[in-house]
């Protein structure tokens, strides 16, 4: 799954939800809602990639929240960075869920070891030169608070899809 | 078909698209000033909001456990200037000794 879908929070709910009995069903639509920010995501980084159609589907599948959000540290998407660390990233993916399997199940409960805080911690560090400006700042509070409020009342992913209409704050000015 | 593959195969086929939308459909061409304001927000909302489901998320609940003060050590890491790896690190480690403790 790590080399077809390139995306590791949907890998982790489709492994749970099938783990617990949920169904095919539930799988599909939990781990649909949580890549459906990549709809958008893609749309972010559209002008930045070169070449036909057939090269601009393949390079866009390496767009992962880590290398879309590496490559728009300096104020604008670069595609080296993108298509550069995602290719690290993708590689490095795929290898350790070859090593996971094979060693996974000496570890009952990764948690244990605090990797989800890890996550936590990433998407803070790759946040962090996003927040200079006021504005972004404004917004990214707002997505915040979307994300904390519907966590409780919807599933896994539809937060993440509805913090993003805190960048309407953008049409102001 | 095992069900395992029926997911693999229909969520791969949906991501791919998912990430193809943009520069698939959208191309090479550059977003109107608007649309662009718009778009530019999506990376401090999408992260900031990937911090808060990572931290606070559960399975349709809010819950507060040992990924939070955690997080908020690997948040002093990064403030004070950690690189990232180290300040990950830093974030695992106080979480897996609070939940240690609290077990």
């Amino acid at each position: 799954m790590s080399a077809t879908t390139f995306a590791g929070s949907s890998q982790f709910a489709v492994g749970s939800i099938l783990e617990d009995g949920g169904g095919i069903v539930a799988a599909i639509t939990a781990a649909l809602f949580l890549n459906a920010r990549y709809a958008a995501i893609s749309v972010s980084v559209a002008s930045i990639f070169p070449g036909g159609r057939l090269r601009r589907f393949v390079e866009s599948q390496l767009i992962v929240d880590e290398s879309w959000a590496l490559s728009g540290r300096s104020g604008r998407f670069e595609w080296p960075i993108l298509v550069g660390s995602g290719l690290l990233l993708y590689v490095l993916w795929v290898a350790s869920t070859a090593l996971g399997t094979l060693v996974g199940g000496a570890l009952e409960d990764p948690n244990v070891l605090g990797l989800d805080a890890a996550f936590a911690v990433l998407f803070l560090a790759l946040a962090m030169p996003y927040l200079r400006e006021r504005a972004a700042l404004q917004a990214a509070a707002l997505g915040g608070v979307i994300a904390f409020v519907l966590t409780p009342f919807t599933p896994p992913g539809v937060p993440l899809v509805a913090a993003s209409a805190a960048c309407l704050l953008g049409l102001r000015r | 078909m095992s069900d395992v593959w029926v997911v693999v195969i229909v969520v791969g086929a949906a991501t791919m698209l998912f990430k193809a939308a943009g520069p698939v459909f959208v191309g090479g061409r550059e977003l109107p000033p608007r649309i662009r304001s718009v778009v530019d927000l999506l990376a401090p909302v999408m992260l900031t909001a990937l911090v808060v489901t990572q931290t606070f998320g559960g399975n349709e609940t809010i819950t507060v456990d040992a990924r939070v003060p955690g997080v908020a050590a690997g948040a002093v890491a990064v403030w004070r200037g950690v690189p990232l790896v180290p300040a990950m690190v830093i974030g695992a480690i106080v979480t897996a000794v609070v939940r240690q403790l609290g077990q």
